[in-house]
């Protein structure tokens, strides 16, 4: 997210935000001239309650339960990831390629908690996770996760690529929202990055034919061959588009990855909560 | 319009009919409800005028229009960009190109005309001209070159579709940027990779927060039309070709 695009923009259909802002915004300004890594992980609390003081209004509900959805989600990537860092699963060679996919998700832990802070919502705890998917066994399908490098990175793109779903789910939830839209779509993009580059990290090991994007047919969303996880991928076999039929235009395998589907905040709740989110 | 559609479907004009029926109004009734709706939107967006679809004038400039069919040509142009660039980089693969790299980037080919196609057939006629590229600045034999310039347009795609989200009005509409802009998210990480392995998520795109870039419709156009014989304006978004 680019603040002075923001403010930018903002002033062009609102030329007293200035005045509504100053002297903040240069507050702001001389914050990220500094370019301190304190200054930066600040920002996100000096949006927030910079736009809440301007427009003398908190953020929805509605809003804020999003966020702690996302927060949610972002929480059991984290986990994910850390565990796997401090596990030993991951060989030296591929360590700077995860660690930056493990930085992302903490930070987005960090800028949700801030974000929901500052619109003066209350940002959930992190909930009881079992990594197994056993909801609190340990004992679950990927209870080898940690010791099993393959199985590590099968889990790792079933993660992002349902959370590129969920995001994308929550958008209409947050139109019109310039600040909070443009924060989650900016999240959703970083999430279908690492899709991409954990889905090309099996292809370069030979682990899977996968291609970065998702390419399924007319009657299985779900490409990983790893059935498991039919769930995370029902439904991205949609090849209507708007009400359009897309069929004939393209083979099935171009038509599917060229639109990537959408997951309600249920789907995904059910396909977490009672495995890696013990109920 | 070319009908290039399943014969079963019904033809290209019944599609578009029920894509703005799915979206909840005929052409018409597009313009009455975001004048309606301007009372309940975000109140740093002021007095929405009824949408208006794209327009060229007498010297080859096209104007995207305004409201949701605004922001549709505005992806629409853009997909345009992109759908040109690598037609032509499949058709003229650069020295050196390996079976998977032809493999990768005619797929991206495929998808991007898909995005171009669908774009295209949803707004009908209100729909911006066929616009006219300029790759004159890109070396299609060099690998670095076509790399460097799809990593642009990309990048580019990302951050115009994350800056553009917040001004469109229909909840389907907004569903179907978010389905597009994951895969050109997708395509940005792997060129990213191409060019350098790892760098999927470097900080020219992506903040300290783990946030992707965005854009303006004033910056991305900007851009874009370097790359653009036929010039793209955007007057109801702030941005007028000059």
């Amino acid at each position: 997210m680019n603040l002075f695009n923001i403010l930018d923009e903002i002033e062009t259909v609102d030329p007293e935000i200035n005045e509504r802002l100053s002297p903040r915004r240069d507050a702001i300004k001389n914050i990220t001239s500094f370019g301190s890594k304190v200054a930066v992980a600040a920002l996100p609390f000096a949006l927030g309650t910079m736009f809440k003081k301007a427009y003398g209004q908190a953020a929805s509900p509605a809003v804020i339960e999003v966020l702690n959805f996302a927060l949610t989600l972002e929480f059991l990537e984290a986990e994910f990831y850390n565990t796997g860092k401090s596990s030993g699963v991951i060989p030296a060679s591929d360590k700077p390629y995860l660690n930056v996919v493990a930085r992302d998700e903490n930070a987005h832990v960090k800028f949700l908690q801030d974000t929901i802070a500052a619109l003066g919502g209350t940002a959930v705890s992190k909930p009881n996770i079992d990594l197994s998917g056993g909801n609190g066994s340990g004992n679950g399908p990927f209870k080898n996760a940690f010791n099993d490098y393959a199985l590590f990175l099968t889990a790792a793109q079933v993660f992002e690529d349902t959370g590129v779903r969920a995001y994308k789910g929550q958008a209409p939830a947050l139109k019109g929202n310039q600040v909070v839209l443009t924060a989650a779509l900016s999240i959703h993009a970083v999430e279908a990055r690492h899709a991409s580059a954990i889905r090309k990290l099996r292809f370069d090991k030979g682990m899977t034919d996968n291609k970065p994007w998702i390419e399924s047919t007319l009657d299985n969303g779900n490409d990983t061959k790893v059935s498991l996880a039919n769930g995370n991928y029902a439904g991205e076999e949609n090849i209507t588009q708007g009400g359009v039929n897309l069929s004939g235009l393209a083979s099935t395998r171009i038509l599917t990855a060229s639109f990537d589907e959408p997951l309600s905040k249920q789907a995904v709740l059910d396909l977490l909560v009672g495995s890696f989110i013990v109920a | 319009m070319k009908t290039d559609f399943n014969p079963t479907t019904g033809g290209a004009n019944m599609a578009r009919r029920s894509f703005l029926r799915y979206a909840g109004a005929s052409a018409a009734a597009v313009a009455v409800m975001s004048a309606a709706s301007c009372t309940k939107n975000d109140p740093i967006i002021p007095g929405h005028k009824p949408d208006t679809g794209g327009s060229t004038d007498g010297k080859g400039i096209t104007d995207i229009g305004s409201g949701d069919i605004g922001i549709l040509n505005y992806a629409y142009a853009l997909e345009q960009l992109e759908a040109a660039f690598y037609v032509q980089v499949v058709a003229n693969p650069y020295s050196g190109i390996s079976a998977t790299e032809t493999a990768y980037l005619t797929d991206i080919r495929g998808h991007e005309v898909i995005h171009r196609k669908f774009f295209k057939t949803a707004l009908g006629d209100k729909a911006i001209m066929d616009l006219t590229p300029d790759f004159s600045k890109i070396d299609f034999s060099d690998r670095t070159s076509v790399l460097k310039a799809a990593k642009l347009f990309e990048d580019t795609g990302v951050k115009a579709y994350n800056g553009a989200g917040y001004l469109i009005e229909s909840d389907e509409y907004l569903t179907l940027a978010g389905k597009i802009v994951s895969v050109e998210a997708r395509h940005a990480a792997l060129i990213s990779n191409l060019l350098d392995n790892g760098t999927f998520v470097a900080s020219d795109n992506v903040d300290a927060n783990g946030l992707n870039e965005s854009a303006t419709i004033a910056q991305v156009l900007a851009a874009a039309n370097g790359f653009l014989k036929t010039k793209v304006t955007a007057p109801s978004f702030q941005y007028n070709f000059k």
